[in-house]
């Protein structure tokens, strides 16, 4: 099991966490994502990996409520723990001195955003980093994005907080003043990633961008996450999730994401309806989890100690 | 040997075959039950008097494992189940499972004499039945353990390889753990076997079983991404390890309209319905597609095929429909499964298969674009090639479409141990003989070194791995017949 260690509110619905998983702490490469599942009736859902340590063994991600099972998930405190977290996950993002690159980021991509822009700073690069949030309430890490980037920007769609507007039309501005940008990466909700890739297309800018498919085991087993690229079939949990932005079917995505609207809003109202009740079933997992590993041994066996 | 059938032969092969008690299949083809209900104790011992006990057992020598198959059934008529039980578990660590799910036709009871004239002996029944008897007994008699010899073995991959090998090595007083990436253990015999088939406590009994051996799991592990082979073996000590993580990639058709809404992979959707229990949405929170008053087909023949046809009817399909591009002659899934599928309303439209899928503005299948095919020569598989039919399409009205069209391997691991030698489908090479790879102190068995075969096939490699591994871990000698890999075809 996979204890959480403390928990952060970064924004309205949005959450950060650490996790003890000491061998996804080892392996991991920016770009990279878990999946996790809170309680033997849960789903599997994936998440970016924000950060790791590898020395105290944790991770950290971070989490918007969207559906029964994010809402949840942002319901646990520090002292409860996960009962499935494998990673990590999906190919590394690819990191090399691009020249100046623009990280764009929306809502809880921003948290996404952040392994891999750092290391596109520490490979040299010149990082200008445009966040946007809808609301001032919604804007995440702001901080963190000042430390790691020599350009950030940050836009609220309402002007609530600093300035006004979309990421796209930061992203345009800066362009059109001439500004060489040799690399962008685009993680967020799909019509952002898909407004930055028409953007950069049609200007030749080499553009990546981080699919959220519907996904269930993460390793290549179910062909449940595919994505078309190119025309072609791929897997986002194997082959992703970062695609070559002019590539991808942005429809089809959107498409399948829609797959299960019905049942994903059948399962938030019910949650929504009581949602104590599926707190202790998840705290109630993980206490049969853990009589299960501590399950007796034979004594004298090869394992007894 | 003790002989406790009453009977001469003549009268012995007047009886005729037992039939299996099953559910109706009107009433099971609403749920997730299992179908067959099993012998009682007079059913068994009834069947059980039709062996006419051969001086040479054809059915041993055809079963994968060599179960003493004539030495059980007369345990069974001297009453004494838990001895039988036993009988069979000296060379199959999993009786309640390949009772059920073994190929039985082609295996034991292919080779069974009474098959010859009349019906074979229903060894798989019999086999479920003692089974059961000691799973209901409680009497399990865990096998002695070893002294602990100080070696540590990790087996990567819960399915049936993977746990007869654990099993096996527990007990030679080696330290085992059992490293699995999903949440649950058991490989196929969870994500893929629905439970009507294979009751998921039966494959929990058998791990807990292990358990209690003494053998280690941890899930959550993806070994090739959570940690590689050679960190096992280097950072965390383990002198060998077994490689059983299965063939399970799923494969497409590849032709056009495949990312449509209502297309799936049989994986996909054994999985969410298996492992993930989305047959019980909104209890659980998996959700599959809604199967209610639509069509729906299954391209394949194999038993994923009619797991999976015969899963969507359950979920309540309009029609259920398997598309196969050969005939019912060359179907590979097993006799049983076909005939309860067709008990069950499953429809069976043979010479057929799918060129386009279709879909309306929204993109949610709506049509098939298939094609009728003809038998012409022979093939590699020495079954007759489908051949397309001229100007032969029309159009299928679908609203699900499930390919089950086979699967290869998962590359994972061979990816991230360029020392593993692999064929060109990626599949590891391992000694048919001792399971050993090219890679000195790891081994390899079952789906991921033939491809997809059988639970019972899986576990014979399981099988033979642990005892090689236990010479190897005893002598220390390392030899193999796989020659080095070549660096180049791994890039
Ligand atoms: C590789 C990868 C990395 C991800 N990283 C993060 C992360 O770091 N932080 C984070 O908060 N989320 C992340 N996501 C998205 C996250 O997995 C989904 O928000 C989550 O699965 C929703 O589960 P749910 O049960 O709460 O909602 P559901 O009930 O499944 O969905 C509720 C609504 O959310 C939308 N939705 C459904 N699935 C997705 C999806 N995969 N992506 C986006 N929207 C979806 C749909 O509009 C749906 O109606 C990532 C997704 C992927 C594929
Ligand atoms: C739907 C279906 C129905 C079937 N019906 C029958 C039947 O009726 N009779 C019969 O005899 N056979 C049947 N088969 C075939 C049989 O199930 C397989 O041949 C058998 O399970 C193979 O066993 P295995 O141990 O090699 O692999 P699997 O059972 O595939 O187990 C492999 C395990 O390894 C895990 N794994 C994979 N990669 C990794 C990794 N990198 N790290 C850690 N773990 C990993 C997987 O998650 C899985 O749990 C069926 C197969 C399917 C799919
Ligand atoms: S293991 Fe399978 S093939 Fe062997 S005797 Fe049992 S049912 Fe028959
Ligand atoms: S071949 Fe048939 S009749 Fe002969 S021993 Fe085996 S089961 Fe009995
Ligand atoms: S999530 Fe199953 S293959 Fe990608």
């Amino acid at each position: 099991m996979f204890k959480i260690l403390s928990t952060r509110q970064l924004a309205t619905g949005i959450k950060q966490f650490v996790i003890e998983a000491p061998r996804i702490s080892h392996k991991y490469q920016p770009g990279q994502f878990v999946i996790l599942r809170l309680y033997d009736r849960g789903e599997r859902i994936p998440l970016t990996i924000k950060a790791v340590d590898p020395q105290a063994g944790t991770i950290t991600i971070c989490v918007q409520s969207v559906g029964k099972t994010t809402h949840l998930l942002n319901l646990l405190e520090p002292g409860d723990s996960l009962l499935d977290v494998v990673g990590p996950l999906g190919k590394p993002s690819e990191i090399k001195n691009f020249g100046t690159v623009a990280i764009i980021a929306g809502s809880v991509g921003t948290a996404m955003a952040i392994p891999t822009t750092k290391a596109l700073k520490q490979a040299g690069n010149h990082v200008i980093f445009i966040e946007g949030a809808r609301r001032q309430d919604l804007v995440v890490l702001e901080d963190e994005i000042r430390a790691i980037s020599d350009e950030p920007y940050i836009l609220t769609d309402d002007g609530s907080y600093l300035e006004k507007g979309l990421v796209t039309h930061k992203l345009l501005q800066l362009l059109d003043s001439g500004r060489k940008i040799d690399f962008v990466l685009a993680v967020g909700p799909i019509p952002m990633m898909r407004a930055v890739a028409d953007i950069t297309k049609t200007r030749g800018i080499r553009t990546v961008v981080s699919l959220n498919s519907i996904m269930v085991d993460g390793t290549g087993m179910c062909g449940g996450c595919r994505v078309l690229v190119g025309n072609h079939s791929q897997f986002a949990c194997v082959d992703g999730p970062e695609f070559e932005a002019d590539q991808v079917n942005f429809d089809v995505l959107v498409q399948r994401n829609s797959m299960y609207r019905d049942a994903e809003h059948k399962s938030l109202d019910d949650f929504l309806a009581n949602p104590e009740r599926e707190l202790a079933l998840v705290r109630e997992s993980c206490k049969l989890r853990e009589l299960e590993e501590h399950a007796a041994v034979v004594p004298g066996g090869p394992h007894a100690k | 040997m003790p002989n406790n059938n009453p009977l001469p032969n003549k009268e012995r092969m007047k009886i005729l075959r037992q039939h299996m008690p099953e559910r109706p299949a009107d009433v099971r083809n609403h749920d997730f039950l299992e179908v067959n209900l099993g012998f009682q104790s007079e059913l068994a011992k009834q069947e059980a008097l039709r062996c006419i006990a051969c001086a040479k057992p054809t059915c041993m020598h055809e079963c994968p494992v060599g179960v003493k198959v004539r030495e059980f059934i007369d345990l069974i008529l001297a009453g004494d189940y838990l001895g039988a039980a036993a009988k069979i578990r000296e060379d199959n660590v999993l009786p309640a499972v390949t009772g059920r799910v073994c190929p039985q036709e082609e295996q034991c009871e292919g080779g069974c004499v009474l098959g010859k004239k009349g019906d074979s002996l229903a060894i798989g029944h019999l086999e479920r039945f003692v089974a059961d008897y000691e799973q209901k007994s409680g009497k399990l008699g865990l096998p002695a353990i070893a002294p602990p010899t100080g070696k540590k073995v990790a087996i990567v991959g819960s399915g049936p390889a993977g746990l007869t090998c654990a099993g096996d090595l527990i007990q030679k007083g080696h330290r085992v753990r059992v490293f699995e990436a999903l949440h649950e253990l058991g490989g196929v015999l969870v994500y893929g076997i629905p439970e009507f088939r294979l009751p998921k406590d039966i494959v929990r009994q058998e791990i807990d079983n292990m358990r209690k051996m003494g053998v280690e799991f941890e899930t959550d592990v993806v070994v090739g991404k959570t940690v590689t082979i050679d960190e096992l073996m280097q950072e965390e000590g383990y002198d060998a390890v077994f490689v059983a993580t299965g063939a399970g990639l799923p494969q497409f058709l590849n032709v056009p309209g495949e990312h449509l809404n209502g297309v799936y992979s049989a994986n996909e959707f054994l999985t969410r319905n298996n492992l993930m229990r989305a047959y019980r949405f909104p209890e659980f929170d998996e959700p599959v597609y809604d199967c209610r008053d639509r069509n729906v087909i299954v391209v394949g023949s194999g038993n994923t095929a009619m797991d999976a046809v015969r899963t969507s009817k359950r979920l309540g399909a309009k029609s259920a429909t398997i598309v196969y591009r050969r005939t019912e002659a060359e179907m590979p899934a097993r006799l049983e499964e076909v005939k309860h599928a067709k008990e069950e309303g499953i429809v069976f439209t043979m010479l057929t298969a799918p060129v386009e899928f279709i879909g309306d503005e929204k993109g949610w299948l709506r049509q098939a674009r298939c094609q009728k095919m003809e038998l012409g020569e022979p093939d590699a598989s020495g079954r007759r090639r489908p051949v397309p039919i001229k100007g032969s399409e029309y159009l299928m009205d679908c609203d699900l479409a499930i390919i089950a069209v086979g699967t290869s391997a998962n590359p994972l691991i061979q990816s991230t141990t360029p020392d593993l030698a692999t064929n060109k489908w990626k599949y590891i090479q391992a000694d048919p003989n001792t399971q050993r790879t090219s890679k000195p102190g790891v081994f390899a068995g079952g789906d991921i070194v033939t491809g997809g075969a059988t639970v019972i096939l899986a576990m014979g490699a399981g099988r033979r791995a642990a005892a090689s591994v236990h010479q190897y871990l005893t002598t220390g000698v390392w030899e193999t017949s796989i020659p080095a890999a070549e660096t180049t075809t791994h890039s």
